[in-house]
């Protein structure tokens, strides 16, 4: 196993990339090792042993075994593995579209991990916005449409809920194609609806499930640049991938591996140890 | 805003499967369309017997004295029966008697009637209602005139031989010709024709304009009473209360005239509307009751049907719900948006079952002597039930779209 590298002295040289703002180790693990305690308001996500396990027909999958994560405010996370790693299901419970068997799950401070179905909708609705590798759009509705569905079940009124997915399809570059269906946009612009989506409730995280894994390569840097532009503006994003050079884009980098944290680097030394 | 998407979006689901959404509406609209057509033919039905039945054959505010009830309701006993043949006929002393009690506000006519053949040299001998009165008849049962006069009070103490007629009897005996001062032929004496009653229409198919009206005194009580005796002494009063006043009058001064002692039952029958009206209620009710029954399998069909295309539209759109959900969409909010949507359905059925039903109403108003009237709590009564049963239909499978798993409805292509 790679040991860490994460180390202070890089501080000053990284401070235009904005990896000064990632947390370190130390801190990570006083945060992680505190079983039971509500972590302090700059610490969005916090689990602590988190496990999931399926039951396959009898026998019993370990999806994950144990996943100790502290993310702090701001930060833009990639999540790696392989197939089979566990990374899908460590999405959905950050997610909050699951419920792990066992362990804390800490969301802004909010523990999570034993909510009821209503009340994760509550919480998907207000804290995450997702974006999908097949985008997820409503193929009938328009792109504004589309914006606003996550402000319609958050009970916001009609004309307060138009404005708002305006400033979000203004904030992916998209004014200028509100009135077209996802079948009318191509594959970077229905991503870009997708993020104005995701974005509208002004939610604590931005997860994204292999944003660029139906895009072609140079969609794929135009959909990075969005991401790396709202992470400048100080948007805690968390991206899942298989793909090292889109992970690359992150400012840190978590691998997992058998459903257990194998590395958890920053970006350069991720980048440094893969070769790219 | 919720609700106008999901109607909405139902809306846009129908316009996209036309035919589809026609076969699964079918049932309701089939269902709705009865209903409506039952219901109006029974609410029209039960209109003309309160406005035209009760007014044109018995008459508003009108009761008549007579030796036993005209219209018998239900099943009368042949005991019931026997006792109305032992009571004693009417005779013009009876009458006297009980037009003496009666208070002043009130108009009477003697009625003698029954169905005779007439004849004239211009037409072939056809069956007509023969009705042997007195020229406040008139009043009572609003007949006018559009040609000729009525009988005078002179004519009718007389017995003058005239008669005025119906529409139908004068097209029949007189076609093409100006009745008035023609003879008319019934039971071997001749009348002559002064007046023309205007067009009464019909009851139940049954004519009112087959009609001869005499004086009661002429040769025509010969023909419908021939041992002399009356039949009815028809009153009519200006108000409801003076019209119990009356009947009480009379009930009162004809026990003491036929010496009956307290405890012996009237040998006489003091007829209203009201016994005719209250069977026909009864009768409206089971109609309504029975005339449901059908059209409400429909419904049940209807339901089947919507409840069967909801679960196909929930399997179509399994991915959908995960998006709804992943967004936040609470299981409420699912249930209702399927709900709302198989209501839209089944409201857009009952819609075109309840246009259909009007017309079907219609059309079996025109071509038999049915009437039908749309009665306005009907269509409610149809787009409350539709309503109904698309969220009767809905509810299965909305729920099962609620329980969906996000993640699951999310991986579903």
């Amino acid at each position: 196993m790679i040991p860490n590298t994460t180390g202070e002295r890089v501080d000053d040289a990284l401070a235009t990339t904005g990896e000064h703002s990632l947390s370190t180790t130390a801190e990570r693990k006083a945060i992680v090792d505190a079983p039971g305690e509500a972590p302090t308001k700059d610490w969005v996500i916090v689990t602590r042993g988190l496990k999931r396990e399926y039951d396959m027909g009898g026998e019993v999958v370990r999806a994950l075994r144990g996943v100790d994560l502290a993310i702090r405010r701001n930060e833009y996370v990639a999540i790696m593995g392989p197939s089979g790693s566990g990374k899908s299901t460590l999405m959905n419970l950050i997610g909050c579209l699951d419920t792990p068997t066992d362990g804390e799950y800490w969301l802004n401070g909010t523990l999570v991990s034993q909510m009821s179905d209503d009340a994760l909708a509550r919480v998907r609705n207000k804290e995450i916005g997702f974006v999908f590798q097949t985008f997820n759009l409503l193929p009938r509705a328009t792109a504004l449409h589309n914006v606003e569905l996550p402000l319609v079940y958050a009970g916001v009124s009609a004309d307060e809920r138009k404005r708002r997915a305006k400033e979000a399809l203004d904030r992916v570059q998209l004014s200028n194609r509100m009135d077209h269906r996802p079948n009318e946009l191509s594959g970077g612009q229905r991503q870009r609806v997708a993020i104005a989506r995701a974005l509208v409730n002004n939610p604590s995280i931005l997860l994204a499930d292999e944003p660029t894994g139906n895009l072609d390569s140079q969609t794929s840097e135009e959909i990075m640049k969005v991401f790396e532009s709202l992470a400048s503006q100080g948007q805690t994003v968390i991206m899942v991938t298989h793909e090292p050079d889109i992970a690359a884009h992150a400012r840190r980098v978590v691998v997992l591996r058998d459903g257990i944290i194998a590395s958890d680097d920053r970006r350069a030394a991720f980048a440094a140890r893969v070769g790219l | 805003m919720h609700f106008f998407e999901a109607i909405r979006l139902a809306l846009s689901q129908i316009r996209v499967q036309k035919l589809k959404s026609f076969f699964t509406l079918l049932g309701v609209v089939i269902g709705v369309m009865f209903l409506i057509a039952v219901v109006s033919i029974v609410e029209g039905m039960s209109r003309y017997v309160e406005e035209d039945f009760a007014a044109k054959i018995i008459g508003k505010n009108t009761f008549s004295f007579r030796r036993r009830p005209d219209v018998n309701i239900g099943n009368v006993s042949d005991e019931t029966w026997r006792e109305y043949s032992r009571r004693p006929r009417i005779y013009d002393a009876d009458v006297a008697i009980a037009r003496g009690a009666l208070p002043p506000g009130t108009v009477s006519a003697v009625e003698n009637m029954t169905f005779a053949y007439a004849n004239s040299q211009y037409g072939r001998p056809r069956q007509v209602q023969v009705i042997a009165t007195e020229p406040d008849y008139f009043r009572i049962k609003s007949y006018n005139l559009t040609n000729g006069r009525l009988f005078s009070p002179q004519e009718a103490q007389l017995g003058t031989p005239v008669v005025v007629i119906g529409t139908e009897v004068a097209s029949h005996f007189f076609r093409g010709l100006n009745p008035i001062g023609r003879e008319l032929r019934i039971g071997g004496n001749t009348f002559t024709v002064i007046g023309l009653l205007e067009k009464q229409g019909n009851v139940f198919g049954f004519s009112l304009d087959r009609m001869v009206i005499g004086p009661y005194k002429s040769t025509l009580s010969r023909v419908t009473n021939p041992r002399g005796d009356i039949d009815a002494l028809v009153v009519q009063a200006s108000t409801r209360e003076l019209l119990d006043d009356a009947m009480e009058s009379v009930r009162e001064v004809m026990r003491g005239f036929r010496r009956l002692p307290p405890a012996r039952p009237d040998n006489f029958a003091l007829e209203t509307s009201d016994a005719a009206l209250s069977f026909f209620d009864e009768l409206k009710g089971k109609l309504i009751l029975f005339g449901t029954a059908l059209p409400a399998i429909g419904l049940v069909v209807g339901a089947m049907v919507i409840m069967n295309i909801m679960l196909v539209a929930v399997a179509e759109r399994t991915r959908e719900i995960g998006i709804r959900k992943a967004l936040g969409a609470k299981r409420r909010d699912i249930l209702s948006q399927f709900l709302v949507e198989a209501a839209t359905l089944s409201v857009c059925g009952a819609a075109i079952g309840i246009g259909l039903g009007i017309a079907l109403a219609k059309v079996v108003a025109a071509v038999s002597p049915l009437p039908a009237s749309v009665a306005p709590w009907s269509i409610a009564l149809a787009l409350v039930v539709g309503a109904g049963v698309g969220i009767v239909a809905g509810m299965y499978p909305a729920s099962r779209a609620a329980r969906l798993d996000p993640i699951t409805a999310l991986r579903q292509e």
